[in-house]
């Protein structure tokens, strides 16, 4: 009988994966090992400190950081928060609104916009707002980021929607529930998975962009990208790494929270 | 019109495009009735049900409870409750939310909801399982949370999609028992739909049966069983001999038919016939004896054929000439120690009553 097939089996398999691993976690691995580095210098090692973590907290450059950061946060939060909105809303006339004409044209427009590369995003935004005399800033960056992150949140929602049976809704009503008490009290909390890790992938999203909020910042306001880029301009210096790798923990933290969340939802099966 | 009727269906009809699930459906339930829809998969029942609940529109054709138009009112503002075929429990609630969910939403106060709850709770005997998550339970005990619910409350009528379905022999038959128990405690009205005969046979005040979106007879279960309205009737309910046969004569009630193999059998009919129509006559297989010696009465003559151990009963095969077989059903303990061997000369005593005449 042939042996099933087995990947470990493979001469080399075990040398070829750690390698893989190393060179996708290499440069990361450095920049956390360098943030803690007492040295001036970003390539020799002077000992173990955390004066670079003072020094994002406490230094020069913190508070320029401190209202980037503060900036982006806020960003993020409410962008995410809007775009989950919509991306429910959608999801729930995607999924739920029975057939219509150009429904399959409508996923793939609430789609696109994530193979869109970036850069043309980011110039027709500029172009748009000035076509329509939007004063950039704050408010321009939230809008921008609504947009972009709406497909991102979609995805999530639109899937967990598809999971479940249209029976629960239909129980709901039967049982004296009018569309919003059906909406309230039983798709959003079974629904309610699919929603998070919509909004934890919007705010991540969001949080970390680079290229759209550098076109419609506007001059004067910074995100926690945008200020961390503008510094590095002037050569990179070890406090950047320190920053880097708290923004690092606090994604790898909302990813596992994302995934828990995740796995926590999909015992959706009440029968067998 | 002394009571009104719990809901009466006037030339109901549903088309999903070109397709017609349901076509010109008309029948009254009488209030506190245990009215049954059985039918072979496909012939519309649910989609039937559906509409009553509301969760589909009505191409055409009334809907009324008690009186009132429905057929245009959304399902949260009919009084009428479903037992969905898959249970559809909320999955985050527990059983005790799930069953006061209607209450909440009708606005009573949670006293009051703890109060019926309860009742409700006892009325199932859930009573220790009343804080886990329909996950937690078995499928017998999600059923009986699934029944609770909708019977919270108290709707004026309860429509049951194969409840029973899911559950394995054993708890299928005790939940029939308990159904009706529940039926009877209550007093709502039960629209039960089933495609597994011996439950509607066993539990129904009145079964319709149905088959491609027409309803084919209404009647209680034994004129269903005794005095099927047509050919698909006696075939779908229980066992049946089907015979060809030209009418001959008749003689009152007694119709006098002549059968292809060329032998003559007296039968009875509920349509009006006349002589020279052709139809079917049905033999119910326990209706018939099997005799070694030929008498006087009403008998065909045959041979025997396969015989089949069934536990009470013994099924045997009649040859009635190179075609045409007839099976009948004999319960063991009558049988006499005769013993029956492939090949005998036989005779077939049927009571004048035992054969039914089918206009095609
Ligand atoms: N939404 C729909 N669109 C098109 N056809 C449908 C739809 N719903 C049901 N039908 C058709 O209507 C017919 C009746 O379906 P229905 O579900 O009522 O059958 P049923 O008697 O409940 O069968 P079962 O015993 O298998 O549950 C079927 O032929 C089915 O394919
Ligand atoms: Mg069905």
């Amino acid at each position: 009988m042939e042996k099933a097939f087995n990947v470990k089996q493979y001469n080399g398999f075990y040398f070829i994966t750690c390698l893989c691993l190393f060179i996708l976690y290499a440069p990361l691995l450095i920049v956390m090992i360098y943030s803690f580095n007492d040295s001036l210098s970003i390539t020799r090692w002077g000992g173990m400190s955390l004066r670079w973590y003072y020094e994002v907290f406490y230094g020069l450059e913190s508070e320029k950081f401190k209202l980037a950061a503060w900036n982006s946060l806020i960003i993020a939060l409410m962008a995410a928060t809007i775009a989950t909105i919509v991306a429910t809303a959608a999801s729930i006339g995607m999924v739920r609104g029975g057939h219509f004409k150009g429904k399959s044209a409508s996923f793939g427009l609430i789609s696109l916009p994530i193979m869109v590369p970036e850069i043309v995003t980011a110039v027709a935004t500029l172009i748009f707002f000035s076509a329509i005399s939007f004063k950039l800033g704050v408010l321009s960056i939230l809008v921008a980021h609504i947009v972009f992150c709406i497909p991102f949140a979609y995805l999530p929602i639109s899937a967990r929607l598809q999971g479940i049976e249209a029976s629960y809704e239909e129980a709901a009503q039967d049982l004296y529930a009018n569309r919003w008490k059906t909406f309230w009290h039983v798709l959003m909390p079974i629904m309610g998975p699919g929603i998070i890790s919509g909004f934890l992938l919007g705010f991540i999203i969001s949080l970390d962009d680079f290229i759209i909020t550098n076109f419609v910042k506007g001059a004067g306001v910074e995100t926690l990208p945008t200020a961390i880029f503008g510094a590095v301009k002037q050569g990179i210096k070890p406090n950047i790494m320190a920053l880097s790798t708290l923004l690092l923990l606090f994604s790898v933290f909302l990813v596992t929270l994302s995934y828990f969340i995740g796995r926590k939802g999909n015992n959706l099966k009440t029968n067998k | 019109m002394a009571i009104k009727d719990a809901i009466s269906l006037e030339g109901v009809r549903k088309d999903f495009g070109d397709f017609t699930a349901i076509s010109n459906v008309t029948f009254d339930i009488a209030d506190n009735e245990f009215f049954t829809l059985l039918g072979p998969s496909g012939c519309g029942k649910t989609t039937l049900l559906r509409m009553i609940a509301g969760f589909e529109e009505t191409s055409a054709g009334k809907i009324k409870l008690y009186g009132d138009i429905i057929e245009n009112l959304p399902p949260n503002k009919r009084p009428i409750n479903t037992v969905f075929q898959n249970y559809a429990l909320f999955p985050h609630m527990t059983v005790k939310e799930n069953i006061g969910f209607s209450l909440k939403m009708l606005g009573w106060s949670k006293s009051d909801i703890n109060d019926r709850v309860a009742e409700m709770v006892a009325m199932v005997k859930l009573e220790e399982f009343t804080d886990r998550k329909p996950s937690q339970l078995s499928g017998g005990q999600q059923q009986r949370v699934a029944l609770a619910r909708a019977m919270a409350s108290k709707p004026k009528l309860l429509l049951l999609d194969e409840p029973l379905s899911a559950l394995d022999l054993k708890l299928r038959k005790e939940m029939r028992s308990e159904l009706k128990r529940l039926q009877r405690d209550t007093g709502i009205t039960f629209i039960f739909v089933t495609h597994d005969q011996e439950e509607a046979l066993s539990m129904s005040d009145r079964i319709a049966v149905m088959s491609s979106g027409k309803v084919q007879q209404i009647g209680n279960p034994s004129e269903i069983y005794d005095t099927p309205a047509n050919r698909f009737v006696a075939d779908f309910i229980g066992e049946a001999n089907l015979l060809n046969a030209t009418i001959q004569k008749i003689d009152g009630e007694k119709i006098i038919c002549r059968l292809q193999s060329g032998q003559i059998l007296t039968s009875k009919s509920s349509s009006k016939v006349n002589v020279g129509q052709s139809g079917t006559i049905s033999i119910r297989p326990e209706k018939l004896i099997i005799k070694k010696q030929n008498f006087k009465g009403q008998y065909l003559e045959g041979k025997l054929g396969q015989s089949t151990y069934i536990g009470t009963d013994t099924q045997f095969e009649i040859l009635l000439d190179k075609e045409l077989s007839l099976t009948v059903r004999m319960q063991n303990s009558s049988l006499t120690s005769e013993n029956y061997k492939n090949g005998d000369q036989v005779f077939l005593s049927i009571a004048d009553d035992a054969a039914w005449f089918l206009l095609d």
